[in-house]
């Protein structure tokens, strides 16, 4: 028996997956008419019912959120879906939209009525063509079905290349036509959000998941999952896997069962060390492999679940280079607003290039770790605490791997060993 | 406010205007108006800005502020086939620092860099949410999924030839910087139907899940 669940993936093995006729073969736009039917309060009431937790990484309760939104404000309310998709190891919002955007479009009218909103945007990373082509495409279909148009509009909204404005009011500032910048909280986006306009900021899973959640009732989707960390989700798996892909499965199934099914490590190497939910999430070990991966238990083994970007790394992968190239891209999408993350990802990079070229001492992994102390809890935004969770998890369970680079006077590894193609001919 | 000289006669004012309609505040077009002008020119023109300034009434340096902020946007011209090796860490690991090595070797060009004949240009650029294809390559923005270093010179070499292979997820055909661009302001291109729905490693636990289905019944 197999754990997996596909729901959001049901019908991605269908060539016409992503067209709106291919979407309503199987039902789609009927949760919609459902859901424009009831009380908006209602709809509110049966997301929260469902135990749905945001899939952007914190794993806040969906319906949670779309009841801090004041009502009867007479004020425009706004969706904004998070499309950004750039945390390091994430990459499920990006198949799923290219191949069926419909989901997300029928969530966003169901989303837009329980919040009395008119108005959504879907702010997508500008580094995937087709998939922006899809989106707008299935915009546009959606108008000519009169599913859009007649109550809720959408605007597809392109990004420009900065992992910062995954993070949600350097989003809603990028999406305003400035720099994409965090802002200070509170006031909270459901107070004061796109436009100083009370405002959602959802993830596209979470907004994807909601027809079938409409659809199926609350709880079918809490009979999935676990006590706190309810329904299936996306868990990605790349790296040194025979068979990386997506899976879709209940909340809680553990990284050796997504292996045994993934056809294991790959063939004759073992495991080392592997991400739970992308770069900012602290790694883990082959002692990790049978801690549910849902919010409570990876938060429980000194981790987070964040977006189940599962990246997997062999022994023939040098931590301190994962590391660095993970550090010089915090370095690199530092926004520059606050000294603990600009100045301290610097430093940061200086020193673990120090230490992997053999040139440091001991004492720079207290200077490091000492460095993490004072970004972690200090910076404005969750990028500066989420790029000290390499360096400390690593050095906590790999420190011999960063003294053996100084006794070698540089990195031990041979790097063509990790690639996909040793062996291969030239 | 409106001066005849900050009109940049080679864009079409008219998208522009449909671009800014679709905002509730102007100012919000800013970025689709940023890859509307590289879709014309190729990269971020003076003219360009100051045309873009024009319209949403803000200074030009408001405009600069924010494009240079994007690492998207080019300030000088890049190459018709603008390539993108993964070296973020997992696809470095598993080949991406490789490719990016060897294909800087092969052009003759360093990060940044493009060739003299402006057909490929060429920059390390982060994960791309596809590491569960690594390693992967971007050609203007589109998927070239699974990357070998050969496979890597064989895209670069096709562009530089004219005929690029097609994206691994993405259209029949790979389209030019200025055309992908479009698409990113926003204008239909006509393509989206076309390549695949999913790739393989997509499918992954839908196939296995499938098969379970049919064995457990
Ligand atoms: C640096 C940074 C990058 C982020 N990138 C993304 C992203 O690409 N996509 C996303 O949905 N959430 C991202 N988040 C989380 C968002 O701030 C926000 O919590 C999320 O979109 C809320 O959606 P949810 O409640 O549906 O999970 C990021 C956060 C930070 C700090
Ligand atoms: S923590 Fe980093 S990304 Fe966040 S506001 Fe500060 S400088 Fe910007
Ligand atoms: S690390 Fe290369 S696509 Fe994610």
């Amino acid at each position: 028996m197999t754990k997996l669940t596909p729901v959001l993936s049901a019908h991605w093995d269908e060539k016409d997956s992503f067209t709106i006729e291919g979407y309503k073969r199987h039902g789609g736009y009927k949760a919609a008419e459902k859901a424009l039917a009831m009380n908006p309060d209602d709809v509110i009431q049966m997301i929260k019912d469902s135990g749905l937790r945001g899939r952007g990484g914190a794993g806040f309760p969906t319906g949670m959120k779309w009841g801090f939104i004041p009502q009867g404000d007479n004020k425009d309310h706004y969706l904004v879906v998070n499309a950004d998709e750039s945390e390091p190891g994430t990459c499920k919002d990006t198949p799923l939209l290219m191949a069926n955007p419909h989901v997300l479009i029928e969530g966003c009218i169901i989303a837009c009525h329980a919040i009395r909103a008119k108005q959504a945007f879907i702010y997508i990373r500008g580094e995937v063509t087709h998939v922006v082509r899809r989106v707008n495409q299935a915009i546009t279909d959606a108008y000519k079905a009169g599913h859009l148009g007649n109550g809720v509009d959408i605007v597809l909204h392109v990004g420009a290349g900065a992992y910062i404005c995954g993070e949600e009011t350097a989003l809603l500032d990028s999406l305003e036509g400035f720099r994409g910048q965090p802002r200070l909280r509170p006031p909270f986006p459901a107070i004061a959000g796109l436009y100083a306009k009370p405002t959602v900021v959802n993830n596209v899973e979470s907004i994807a998941s909601v027809p079938a959640i409409i659809a199926n009732g609350a709880e079918w989707y809490q009979s999935m999952g676990t006590e706190k960390s309810k329904g299936a989700t996306l868990y990605s798996l790349s790296g040194h896997v025979n068979n990386p892909g997506q899976f879709e499965a209940p909340l809680g199934i553990t990284l050796r069962e997504i292996l045994e099914l993934a056809g294991g490590v790959r063939t004759g190497h073992k495991l080392k060390f592997w991400t739970p939910g992308g770069s900012s999430t602290p790694i883990f070990t082959d002692a990790h492999l049978d801690i549910p991966l849902d919010y409570e238990g990876v938060a429980a083994a000194g981790s987070m679940l964040g977006t189940k970007a599962l990246q997997i790394f062999d022994e023939t992968t040098c931590v301190v280079r994962a590391v660095l190239r993970w550090t010089e891209f915090y370095k690199h999408e530092s926004c520059g607003k606050c000294t603990p993350c600009r100045e301290g990802t610097w430093w940061l990079v200086q020193i673990l290039r120090d230490l992997e070229s053999g040139v440091g001492t001991e004492a720079d992994l207290e200077k490091l770790l000492d460095l993490c102390d004072n970004i972690m809890g200090r910076s404005f935004c969750a990028l500066g605490d989420g790029a000290t969770s390499p360096i400390t998890s690593s050095i906590k369970y790999f420190r011999d791997e960063y003294i053996a680079h100084l006794t070698n006077g540089g990195c031990p590894f041979d790097p063509v060993q990790s690639t996909l193609f040793v062996g291969a001919s030239k | 406010m409106s001066s005849a000289h900050s009109v940049d006669p080679t864009l079409n004012q008219e998208i522009m205007n449909s671009i800014v309609a679709r905002y509730p505040r102007k100012r919000s077009a800013i970025m689709p108006l940023l890859h509307y002008v590289q879709s014309v020119a190729g990269y971020v023109t003076n003219s360009g800005i100051e045309n873009i300034a024009e319209m949403l009434e803000i200074a030009t340096a408001e405009v600069s502020a924010v494009a240079t902020f994007y690492t998207q946007y080019k300030f000088s011209p890049i190459g018709e086939y603008h390539v993108g090796v993964c070296t973020n860490t997992l696809c470095a690991v598993m080949g991406g620092d490789a490719i990016f090595s060897a294909l800087k070797e092969h052009l003759g060009i360093e990060n940044d860099g493009v060739t003299a004949d402006g057909k490929v240009s060429l920059e390390h650029i982060e994960c791309n949410a596809a590491c569960d294809y690594a390693p992967v390559v971007m050609a203007n923005w589109e998927f070239y999924d699974n990357q070998t270093v050969e496979s890597a010179k064989a895209l670069v070499d096709g562009a530089r030839a004219g005929n690029p292979p097609a994206p691994t997820r993405g259209p029949n055909r790979l389209v030019t910087y200025k055309q992908a661009s479009a698409v990113l302001a926003g204008l239909d291109d006509g393509l989206a139907g076309e390549g695949v729905q999913a790739g393989a490693a997509t499918l992954l636990g839908l196939d296995i899940a499938r098969a379970a289905e049919k064995g457990g019944k």
